[in-house]
């Protein structure tokens, strides 16, 4: 069977170690150029080319390919913190949903009088549930800057509380998944109720503009896709960067030997916590992107299961790579995409399948894969032109194998 | 004293302020004692792992802690060092720091090292970053997202790989080295942190003879500047490096003393001699 230790990160493969080669800063580079130009052609085939052109890209796909990349930034938000630091966050999805809820609760309120009850102050469902005034959270949620702070500051504070109470009494490892496992269930329970004032089982939809500018029109589409990629390529360099640092290694040193660690004057619980929130922020960025593209934030977002699947993304593409990460999050979100469109009741049936084949012939995911081709690639090819990075990086390898 | 002698007594210039003074890196060695370890007892479920320990440890001595399996040494080294809670006693490093109220990350920032009984360096990381993460430095999240190798820094790395023979697998991940190279890693990571106190649990084990004579050379070179203490079995080693040796049983102090007196102490020959009697018979049997 396939043993559970490893997703826990106790004793997990050296992938960490190729960060201080050149390796990193070149898949970096790569993952960014990707990224840019994919995001301009994409743009440019959906504004300037008409429909009739074989190289147009429909706003449908667009708005499917920003989807794709909120979740390959979900999906680097739990790679930072299971695959380089082990922690095997099983609730990522809240504050994801806690962002989309910010960014939801904005547009609500740009509805204004638009809504089917014409109430220019509520929501529908406040107006549907006989509500005479906004509740306080909702004041000020009007403007944009200020939803933007809430929807960050409520799932980074989160987190900061979350992380201080489980870091600080060294819970590790599945008792701290189960934890945030329950974090995320009590999250949607308490969603689910139309006192809460979050519009309950229905969430927030309907919604019609952002800043003033309809949804429904191709720019703002587009718009919103590019914003989103620029914001995966910024999240990615800033992770890359703090990766990178001393700071990025002590992670990892945690990740290995969280008590050595402490013997050598790291604290590791403020460690922890920090990069807890960091990574709860990215993940309410993305959900903050991802409401208005797909026009709904309901509590389902916080069902447990949405949190794991993000898990299998990260394990599919490879933990403890960034990239690796994207790429899991978009080849399974592409899959889903397709097979749900053929077979929509065995998603999930595919998606352990696919688990189980991956763990089993690819322990290390499609970026492992990768780095061995690229090894055996430069093998081959001798130690060419490339200089000391590569150097270094055949030199581990040779060593150990 | 009047008000004005006051605010001169306050304001002098040749004094800093005592809440300002940083109490927690000075050591105060002024008795020419460095660790004060006074009736120490730890249980683990009703057993007593250390039962009413007296040891103290002078500045710059070279200590050996030797004792059977069980004996409680391990423990020790871990209620030093933040690891273990213990249910009495006192620990103190210097005259005024007392070891109990701290956690484990500040008892390391004080200048106490320690090398594990089982080898662990990060096997993620290459050795030069072993070596990185273990320097005497800012040990603070906001420093580390920061923090850049100085020249002292790197020529300092640059010296214990010279010291520690690691210098060719510098750029080698540490999980790839030997079983001894990586208690010399560990040594060196030790040697980095620059600590007034080290404590280390087996360094021989697993060596080879060559090695466990370098490793005797480097320790007995590392005392006098800082302070040593060694747990050891194999006896050549500690008869080697030692010039006090501290005999443990059953959580308590045995004996004390030279290895020849030690050797010769009826308690120790007692116990020793009644064991290993024991194990002989064990074996032929
Ligand atoms: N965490 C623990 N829980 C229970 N018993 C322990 C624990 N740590 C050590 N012990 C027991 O305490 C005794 C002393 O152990 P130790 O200090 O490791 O001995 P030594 O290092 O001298 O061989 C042993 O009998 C051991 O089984
Ligand atoms: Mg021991």
């Amino acid at each position: 069977m396939i043993s559970l230790k490893g997703l826990f990160g106790e004793k997990s493969a050296p992938t960490a170690g190729s960060l201080t080669s050149g390796f990193t800063s070149r898949t970096t580079a790569i993952v960014v150029v990707v990224l840019f130009a994919t995001t301009i052609l994409a743009s440019a085939a959906n504004l300037w080319l008409s429909p009739d052109s074989p190289l147009y890209v429909s706003t449908y796909t667009i708005t499917l390919l920003g989807k794709y990349l909120c979740y390959a930034l979900l999906a680097l938000a739990v790679d930072i913190v299971w695959g380089y630091c082990g922690v095997l966050s099983l609730g990522h999805a809240a504050f994801f949903a806690l962002g989309g809820y910010g960014m939801g609760m904005y547009l609500m309120r740009q509805i204004g009088d638009r809504g089917v009850y014409g109430n220019p102050e509520l929501p529908d469902f406040m107006v549907f549930l006989n509500w005479e005034s906004l509740p306080w959270y909702w004041l000020g949620m009007d403007q944009f800057w200020f939803a933007m702070l809430i929807a960050l500051a409520v799932p980074g504070l989160l987190a900061f509380v979350f992380g201080w109470l489980a870091f600080r009494s060294r819970v590790t490892g599945v008792y701290l998944s189960i934890m945030t496992q329950a974090l995320t269930y009590a999250l949607m329970l308490a969603f689910f109720r139309n006192e809460m004032g979050f519009g309950g089982n229905n969430g927030l939809t309907d919604f019609k503009d952002i800043l003033g500018f309809s949804l429904q029109s191709d720019n703002v589409r587009v718009a919103l896709f590019a914003i989103t990629a620029l914001m995966l390529m910024l999240a990615y360099v800033l992770s890359h960067f703090i990766m990178c640092s001393r700071f990025g290694r002590v992670i990892v040193s945690i990740r290995d030997g969280e008590a050595r660690a402490r013997f050598m004057g790291y604290r590791t619980e403020r460690f922890k916590v920090w990069l807890f929130v960091y990574s709860a922020l990215l993940a309410a960025v993305a959900g903050a992107l991802y409401v208005p593209q797909v026009g709904i934030i309901n509590p389902g977002e916080f069902s447990p299961i949405n949190s794991i699947e993000v898990v299998v993304w990260v394990a599919l593409g490879g933990r403890g790579t960034l990239y690796g990460a994207i790429i899991g999050a978009i080849l399974v979100n592409y899959a889903k995409t397709r097979f749900t469109a053929i077979m929509p009741d065995g998603w999930l049936f595919a998606l352990g399948a696919l688990f189980v084949l991956v763990t089993v012939f690819l322990p290390k995911g499609i970026a492992g894969f990768i780095e061995q081709r690229v090894e055996a690639m430069r093998g081959d090819s001798g130690s060419g032109g490339d200089g000391g990075s590569s150097h270094k990086q055949q030199n581990a390898e040779g060593a150990s194998a | 004293m009047t008000v004005l002698d006051a605010t001169r007594e306050m304001f002098r210039r040749d004094q800093v302020w005592p809440f300002l003074v940083d109490e927690s890196s000075a050591v105060d060695v002024s008795h020419n004692m460095i660790l004060y370890v006074e009736g120490l007892s730890v249980s683990f479920d009703g057993f007593k792992a250390l039962n009413d320990l007296n040891l103290y440890v002078k500045d710059g001595e070279l200590r050996c802690l030797i004792g059977a399996n069980g004996a409680g040494k391990t423990t020790l080294m871990d209620v030093i060092t933040g690891k273990t809670q213990c249910d009495q006693g006192s620990v103190y490093f210097g005259q005024t720091i007392n070891l109990l109220q701290r956690s484990e990350p500040e008892i390391a920032q004080l200048g106490i090292g320690r090398k594990f009984q089982k080898p662990t360096v990060f096997e993620a990381h290459t050795v030069f970053d072993n070596l990185e993460l273990s320097l005497k430095a800012d040990k603070g999240i906001w420093y580390t997202l920061r923090a850049s190798l100085s020249s002292e820094d790197i020529d300092r790395i640059d010296d214990v790989l010279e010291l520690i023979g690691l210098k060719e697998q510098r750029f080698m991940q540490a999980g790839a080295l030997s079983h001894g190279q990586k208690q010399w890693l560990e040594i060196g990571m030790l040697l980095a942190s620059d600590p007034r106190l080290l404590l280390i649990d087996e360094p021989v084990a697993g060596m080879t003879a060559q090695e466990t004579e370098r490793t005797a050379e480097l320790l007995t070179s590392l005392a006098g500047d800082r302070t040593v203490i060694v747990v050891e079995h194999d006896m050549e080693f500690v008869r080697s490096i030692a010039r006090t040796v501290t005999v443990l049983h059953q959580g308590t102090v045995l004996a004390e003393g030279t290895m020849d007196e030690v050797q010769n102490n009826r308690d120790v020959i007692e116990v020793y001699l009644g064991e290993e009697a024991g194990e002989e018979a064990g074996e032929t049997a």
